[in-house]
């Protein structure tokens, strides 16, 4: 009834090229985004900003950055974990070395570090697929959690072999309390979900699929694989490395390699195959139920004041998690992503279905 | 603007106004609660030692809430936060729980990758860490780091005291000189953590130090201790936690390095580590933070008003005076003489802030007769912090493996300061470089 779009006519190449081409759609994402940047900062608890929306934030952003990879490429990647380490201990590197640099600079050029890191352990996608990529891939994750345990110059000699950053600033302004760090984070991944929703529909992006779905028939029709692999891991690397920069400037403050091991990967991983592969908004929902759920449901007992001991409440909490996955991939293998668009064809026929 | 509406805001508010004076009282009375919250890893790979702590801490707030009624008449109350020895948990926690209640009067983060993300969001937030025999070593410069407390030692105080016990046992300081020593540690900010002093050591007495890293979780050691058996160090040091500890004892049994040259550091000297291993531990040695491995009165004092009363947090009473819960014990000991102090400041009877607490922790002076009269006189020395010192003392004592149970085999230990001061000195400088922090001038207060 309300989401109908009788009578709205593509004129222009312009409208027929909208990411979202249902009026209902546009407003309903600006005044998404409307009340995230104005009424969220305002209303939502300290509690509720750091611990909850800045993660998840930055953890959509991460699983963007795989699906790219992953989802459009069809290359599976568990060295998620390691580009968003190299992402946040370049930024931080480039931070301490060189204190001029503006934090948005070292954040991005984290990002890039982390895209030349991804390039190389890209390389091997050229030849190995699948499973056996996973596992080269792997390697990658290893190689480098080894990186930032022993090598000490990557770390600035510091003694434990932790890393903390300073007062952090964003062109003058200070990036102190939780509505600040939140917008900032809001910020990044605003601008990088735009830009990668437009870029999976670029020919870029249509090389991607076309090698995710069968690469010989790509290679057929002029595509190039390693052209079209190693930008994937590039702009997927890219991504990483800059939700790895803030999950360790915005939300952690300092961290040790253990931020980014391997079931940093195995997560991200788990986010985007839950949300929906080769889905921007199925990220979203991935990451949302990755970070939520486990607060939820430590939180609810609590709530309805039943006397469980912490211990039982984790141990009811993977019981959950770990069924609720096997589950979701049984009914619905796409994803929430899926889910999300089967309840939107619902909704155009609401209420009378035909 | 309309003139009767603004009359009738002002009746609300006047109405707000005595309606709040009407209930402050009450409001009061509720706040007569200290809040503490407890951050614990109950489950994850390091349970076997987090849980007896995390009991320890509990039964002790139960105690003194059954015996004293509190602190001067403020019943604490607490609750549990599980952080699976992870950061990310542990942050949630922190964020959760430092609100709630009036403020979370400290935090004892259980982790020292905790510590490290904790200790820079307290100073922001106004709520004290405490982290007794973990977290950052150079942290005791209370002028650098008003937020931080390491009672009652670090891991470079014990790394001096385990080379000062050793060196005992070769028959002098002067002994250590051409030697070698080995840490094998887990590979980790906390096992990397003692690195520093020890360097300073073997540059102070002339031995030689082995590093040998062992990646976590440390199920892996056999080329660790092959290396062991072909240097041929003097003694080994072990950084070790959860199953590393347990894993690098029957790896030197079966390279057959003698048990009685292992010196595990206080999380690696737990029951938990050793009981499984029973004989093949014997002679395993681990420096006990203060007494931890004595029995005191306040033991009986738990049984007492707790145990009995099956308020218990542990499943059996047996677990009672073991070393991890008796380390539970003394942090909440701490944490209570710490508010105790802050009360007689700020008023007695009353609930404290965090920030008062924090006073508290940075004036708090524990005597022996004090320590006496709290049931804690054999397991503790006195404790006295200061605006430079948030350390407040280095006492501790060495403790084997008989086989069958842990006993204290050295006398009292302090850490000497002449190494270690320099060395939080640099460390808190460099910190406060970092982060662009003025250091307090602790002679003005």
């Amino acid at each position: 009834m309300f989401y109908r779009e009788n009578g709205q006519f593509k004129a222009s190449y312009v409208e027929d090229l909208r990411i979202f081409k249902v009026t209902q759609d546009r407003v309903a994402v600006l005044a998404l985004v409307a009340i995230a940047v104005l009424l969220v900062p305002m209303l939502a608890s300290d509690y509720l900003l750091r611990a909850v929306l800045i993660p998840f934030l930055i953890l959509s952003l991460a699983a963007i950055g795989l699906n790219i990879l992953v989802g459009y490429c069809g290359q599976i990647s568990l060295g998620t974990g390691a580009f968003m380490a190299v992402g946040a201990y370049a930024a931080w590197n480039i931070g301490v070395r060189i204190p001029e640099v503006p934090l948005l600079v070292q954040i991005l050029l984290g990002g890039l570090c982390a895209t030349a890191v991804g390039v190389v352990f890209g390389i091997p996608s050229l030849r190995l697929r699948g499973l056996y990529l996973a596992v080269s891939t792997l390697a990658a994750q290893f190689f480098l959690d080894w990186a930032f345990l022993r090598i000490p110059a990557l770390t600035n000699h510091s003694a434990s072999g932790s890393v903390s950053v300073g007062t952090l600033s964003f062109f003058g302004l200070p990036l102190e309390s939780a509505w600040q760090k939140y917008l900032f984070c809001l910020g990044f991944v605003v601008v990088f979900a735009v830009i990668a929703k437009n870029l999976v529909r670029t020919t870029t992006g249509r090389q991607w699929m076309a090698i995710r779905d069968m690469d010989i028939a790509a290679g057929v029709i002029g595509i190039r694989p390693a052209y079209a692999k190693l930008t994937a891991f590039a702009v997927s690397s890219f991504i990483v490395g800059v939700s790895g920069a803030l999950w360790g400037f915005m939300h952690l403050g300092a961290w040790e390699p253990l931020a980014f091991s391997l079931d940093r990967s195995f997560q991200l991983l788990f986010m985007i195959i839950i949300g929906g592969l080769g889905s921007i908004v199925g990220s979203f929902f991935g990451a949302a139920f990755i970070v939520l759920l486990p607060i939820v449901l430590t939180n609810v007992p609590a709530l309805f004041g039943l006397p469980l001991s912490v211990d039982t409440a984790v141990h009811l909490e993977h019981i959950i998690f770990g069924s609720l996955i096997v589950i979701f991939l049984i009914a619905e293998p796409h994803g929430l992503a899926r889910l999300w668009s089967i309840g939107r064809e619902k909704l155009r026929l609401w209420p009378f279905p035909y | 603007m309309n003139t009767k509406f603004a009359h009738g805001i002002r009746g609300l508010a006047v109405a707000g106004t005595m309606a709040f004076a009407l209930t402050a009282p009450s409001i009061a009375a509720a706040q007569s609660e200290q809040f503490i919250p407890l951050l614990v890893y109950r489950t994850g790979s390091f349970a076997p030692l987090g849980i007896p702590w995390a009991n320890g801490k509990l039964d002790y707030l139960k105690m003194i809430n059954e015996r004293d009624g509190g602190i001067n008449g403020v019943k604490m109350v607490y609750e549990e936060c599980e952080t699976a020895y992870n950061t990310d948990r542990g942050v949630e926690c922190y964020e959760r729980l430092k609100t709630k209640g009036g403020g979370g009067s400290l935090f004892d983060t259980q982790s020292t990758g905790i510590t490290y993300a904790v200790m820079d969001k307290a100073p922001l937030d106004k709520v004290p860490v405490m982290t007794m025999g973990y977290g950052r070593s150079d942290s005791a410069d209370g002028s650098v780091f008003p937020w931080s407390f390491p009672l009652l030692g670090t891991y470079w105080t014990a790394s001096d005291i385990i080379v000062q016990d050793i060196a005992k046992k070769m028959g002098g300081v002067d002994k250590l000189k051409g030697k070698k020593l080995a840490l094998v540690y887990h590979d980790s900010p906390y096992g990397k953590e003692p690195i520093t002093a020890l360097q300073a050591l073997a540059r102070k007495h002339g031995f030689e130090l082995m590093l040998l890293p062992v990646i976590a979780p440390g199920v892996e050691q056999k080329s660790t201790w092959l290396q062991i058996r072909q240097q041929r160090p003097e003694y080994v040091i072990l950084w070790a936690a959860g199953i590393m500890t347990p894993t690098s004892i029957r790896e030197a049994q079966a390279t057959g390095f003698p048990r009685e040259k292992i010196y595990g550091i206080w999380w690696a000297g737990s029951e938990s580590d050793v009981r499984d291993l029973g004989a093949t531990a014997k002679g395993y040695n681990a420096i006990a933070i203060q007494g931890s491995a004595d029995y005191g009165k306040a033991h009986d004092d738990i049984l007492k008003y707790v145990y009995d009363k099956n308020q218990g947090s542990a499943d059996s009473r047996a677990e009672v005076g073991t070393v991890a819960h008796t380390r539970g014990m003394m942090i909440q000991m701490l944490t209570v003489e710490a508010i105790r102090t802050a009360q007689e400041k700020y008023g007695k009877g009353k609930a404290v802030t965090p920030e008062q607490v924090r006073w508290g922790l940075e004036n708090l002076d524990i005597s022996q007769a004090r320590l006496d009269e709290l049931g804690f006189g054999n397991l503790m020395r006195p404790v006295k912090t200061s605006c430079a010192d948030h350390m407040g003392s280095s006492w501790a004592r060495i403790i084997t493996w008989n086989g069958d149970k842990y006993e204290t085999t050295s006398d009292w230990y302090e850490a000497d300061m002449s190494v270690i001061d320099p060395l939080v000195k640099a460390g808190a400088d460099k910190y406060a470089k970092e982060k662009g922090i003025t250091p307090r001038d602790c002679s003005k207060e």
